[in-house]
C-alpha cells in the first residue's frame, strides 16, 4: 500500500496574527511553524495504516526551502520519505495542481489531508486533488478503515454522519476522530535526519484566485458584567438589548 | 451570464442555509444585472422547489434521477458544471456546508475557476474587480479575495448573509444531465442523522460548556438551558479530548468555526485556541468564576459566578420568561 499525504506548513496556533506591507502580507517575523494539526491526524492514520510493513507513507508539501523543518517533523512522526514541491503556496488551486502533477502516474492508494489549513481556513485541497485526478474525495472525514480494496470512510454531515465506501484510490480531507496525533520519538526525530526529500520544480498553472488584503477584526466593545446574585437579569438583557432570545 | 446557485436538499426538504445563499445569490446577481437560475439535485417535491422563488430564483433545473438520489460530490459537481454551461453562468453560489465543503472545490477545478469558501459578504465589485470577503487565520482575520477566473465560485457560509425575500414567479425546468458511472465510484452506504437536534454550524444560538462544569455527568443542565433557548450543545477542546462529549461539539481553531447570533460559554477559560472558532459570534455571554479569565475580554455580557449555581438560575429565568 502506498499513501501520499498532503501537509502544509502554518503557524502555530498560540500566534497572534499580524500583517505587513499595508496589510497584504502575513507578518511570519517572530512565528513558528508547525505541521497543520489536522495534517498531522492524517498523516498518524497513514502511518497507522501502513505500520508492519503494510506500506509506505509519503509526505509532500509545496513550499520554499523554509518548510524544511516543518518536513523532517513528518519525518520524525513517521512518514519514510518526502517531497517538497519547490513553490510558494500561492492558492489551494495551484497546491492542488501541483500535488495532482506529481502523484498523477505513482498510483497512491490513498491521498489523504487535513480538513483545512489553519492559515487561509480553506477546506479545497482535497477535493480538488480529486478532481485534477479524476477520482474520489470525500471531505471532512470522522474515521477511516481499509481492507486492502476497500475503503469505508464517516463522513461528517450536519447533524450526524454518512457511512461512505470506495474501491480504488482516492483522497480524503481528515478531521478529530481519524486518528489521536502521534508524538515523534527520540528515534523518529535522529532518522528523520536522514530520510529520503526530494525537491520537485513546480508546474505552471493559470491564477485565479489572489489576497488583496487582509484585516482584523474591528476590536469588541467592553464587557457588560452582570453580578452573579442577579444572573436572571441576563435573560432579559438579551432580549430586550441584545435582542437575540 | 447568470448567477447559478445549488441548493442542497436534505430529505427532500431545503434548509435555512439554502435560502441564504438564494438569497445572496438573488443580491449578486442584481449587483451584476443578470438572472438567477437554481439547480437542485435528488427528490424534491415542486412544492418545495417553489419555495426558492420567495428568494429571487427565477427558475430553477430539478435534477431528478434516481442513481444521483444520494450525495455524491464527483456527480453532483459534474451536474452543476454542465448547469453552469447550459445557464452560460459566470457566478456560482454554494453553501459552505459539509456536503458544501466536498463539493464547490470540484466544481472550480471543472470550471477553472477561482473558489472563495467561507465567504461572509456580498462581493464588492470595484474598477472591474470582483473581491470576496472571508474569514482567515481560524477567526484572527479576514482576506479580501480577489477572483480573477472567468468563472467564480463561492461558498457561503452560514448564518453570515441572512435571508431576504424577494418574491419571483419560479420556472421549474427537468434537467437530465449525462452522468459518468466513474463520478459515482464513493457508494453511500448508511446515513445517521439525529433529527432532534440542532446542527452546530447552522444553529443560530449555541450554548457550549467547558471543563469548568467538572464532569460529563453535568451537562443535564446545559442541555436543558439549549433545549428551553432552542440552541445547538457545544464544548471546548479540553472536553472532547477526555471524551466527555462527542468530537462533533468541539468548537474552536482545530474543531468547528462558528458565528451564531448568540454564543454562551460556560465554564471556558477562553484559550487563544477556543476564541479563534467563536470569536466571530454576534453575541457573546461568558460565565466563569475566574474574573481573570481571558475570555471576559471578548464578551459581551459576564458573570462572574460558579456555573452550578449560575446556570440554574438562568433556566429558572428562561422558563418565567417564556410562560
Amino acid at each position: 500500500m502506498k499513501i501520499l499525504v498532503c501537509i502544509s506548513n502554518v503557524p502555530d496556533t498560540t500566534t497572534k496574527i499580524t500583517f505587513t506591507n499595508d496589510n497584504t502580507q502575513f507578518n511570519t517575523a517572530g512565528v513558528t511553524f508547525i505541521v497543520n494539526p489536522y495534517d498531522e491526524i492524517a498523516l498518524s492514520r497513514a502511518i497507522e495504516l501502513c505500520a508492519d510493513g503494510k506500506g509506505t507513507v509519503t509526505v509532500i508539501n509545496v513550499g520554499e526551502s523554509s518548510t524544511e523543518p516543518t518536513i523532517r517533523k513528518a519525518l520524525a512522526i513517521g512518514a519514510d520519505d518526502a517531497v517538497r514541491i519547490d513553490a510558494a503556496p500561492r492558492d489551494a488551486y495551484f497546491t492542488a495542481f501541483q500535488i495532482a502533477e506529481y502523484a498523477k502516474d505513482k498510483e497512491f492508494n490513498m491521498i489523504l489531508t487535513g480538513r483545512e489549513s489553519i492559515d487561509y481556513n480553506g477546506a479545497q485541497v482535497a477535493a480538488m486533488v480529486g478532481e485534477f485526478l479524476n477520482i474520489p474525495s470525500i471531505s471532512i472525514i470522522k474515521k477511516l478503515d481499509y481492507d486492502g480494496t476497500t475503503a469505508t470512510l464517516e463522513r461528517e454531515i450536519e447533524g450526524g454522519k454518512e457511512v461512505v465506501t470506495v474501491n480504488g484510490n482516492f483522497v480524503a480531507s481528515c478531521a478529530e476522530g481519524v486518528a489521536v496525533p502521534t508524538i515523534p520519538t527520540m528515534r523518529g526525530i535522529m532518522s528523520a535526519r536522514s530520510k529520503p526529500l526530494v525537491v520537485v520544480p513546480a508546474q505552471p498553472i493559470e491564477e485565479v484566485i489572489k489576497v488583496v488584503k487582509f484585516e482584523t477584526p474591528p476590536a469588541r466593545g467592553t464587557v457588560k458584567l452582570i453580578p452573579a446574585e442577579e444572573a436572571v437579569n441576563l435573560i432579559s438583557l438579551l432580549h430586550t438589548e441584545a435582542k437575540v432570545i | 451570464m447568470s448567477v447559478l446557485v445549488y441548493v442542497e436538499q436534505v430529505d427532500g426538504k431545503f434548509k435555512k442555509s439554502v435560502f441564504e445563499a438564494v438569497s445572496y445569490a438573488k443580491a449578486i446577481a442584481d449587483k451584476t444585472g443578470t438572472n438567477l437560475t437554481a439547480v437542485s439535485i435528488g427528490n424534491v417535491a415542486d412544492s418545495e422547489l417553489q419555495e426558492l422563488g420567495k428568494y429571487g430564483a427565477a427558475k430553477v433545473l430539478n435534477v431528478a434521477s434516481a442513481e444521483l438520489k444520494n450525495f455524491v460530490n464527483q456527480a453532483y459537481a459534474a451536474v452543476i458544471a454542465e448547469a453552469a454551461q447550459k445557464e452560460n453562468a459566470d457566478v456560482i453560489v454554494l453553501s459552505n456546508s459539509f456536503s458544501g465543503k466536498g463539493l464547490a472545490p470540484r466544481v472550480a477545478v471543472k470550471l477553472k475557476a477561482g473558489l472563495v469558501d467561507g465567504a461572509i459578504e456580498l462581493p464588492q465589485l470595484d474598477g472591474g474587480k470582483f473581491l470576496v470577503k472571508k474569514g482567515a487565520f481560524s477567526g484572527k482575520a479576514f482576506a479580501v479575495t480577489e477572483l480573477n477566473s472567468a468563472v467564480k465560485v463561492i461558498a457561503l457560509n452560514p448564518n453570515a448573509f441572512g435571508i431576504k425575500e424577494t418574491p419571483v414567479t419560479i420556472a421549474i425546468e427537468s434537467f437530465s444531465p449525462a452522468v459518468q458511472s466513474t463520478d459515482l465510484a464513493a457508494i453511500v452506504k448508511e446515513i445517521v442523522r439525529a433529527t432532534d437536534k440542532i446542527s452546530l454550524p447552522d444553529a443560530e444560538l449555541v450554548v457550549s460548556a467547558g471543563r469548568g462544569l467538572k464532569g460529563p455527568e453535568n451537562w443535564g443542565m446545559i442541555e436543558e438551558l439549549a433545549n428551553l433557548l432552542g440552541a445547538a450543545t457545544a464544548c471546548s477542546k479540553p472536553v472532547s479530548d477526555l471524551d466527555w462529549r462527542p468530537h462533533s461539539e468541539h468548537v474552536g481553531q482545530t474543531g468547528i468555526a462558528i458565528s451564531p447570533n448568540l454564543y454562551i460559554a460556560i465554564g471556558i477559560s477562553g484559550a487563544i485556541q477556543h476564541l479563534a472558532g467563536v470569536s466571530s459570534s454576534k453575541v457573546i455571554v461568558v460565565i466563569n468564576k475566574d474574573p481573570e479569565a481571558p475570555f471576559f475580554k471578548v464578551a459581551d455580557y459576564g458573570i462572574v459566578g460558579d456555573a452550578f449555581e449560575v446556570v440554574p438560575k438562568l433556566i429558572e429565568a428562561l422558563k418565567a420568561h417564556q410562560a
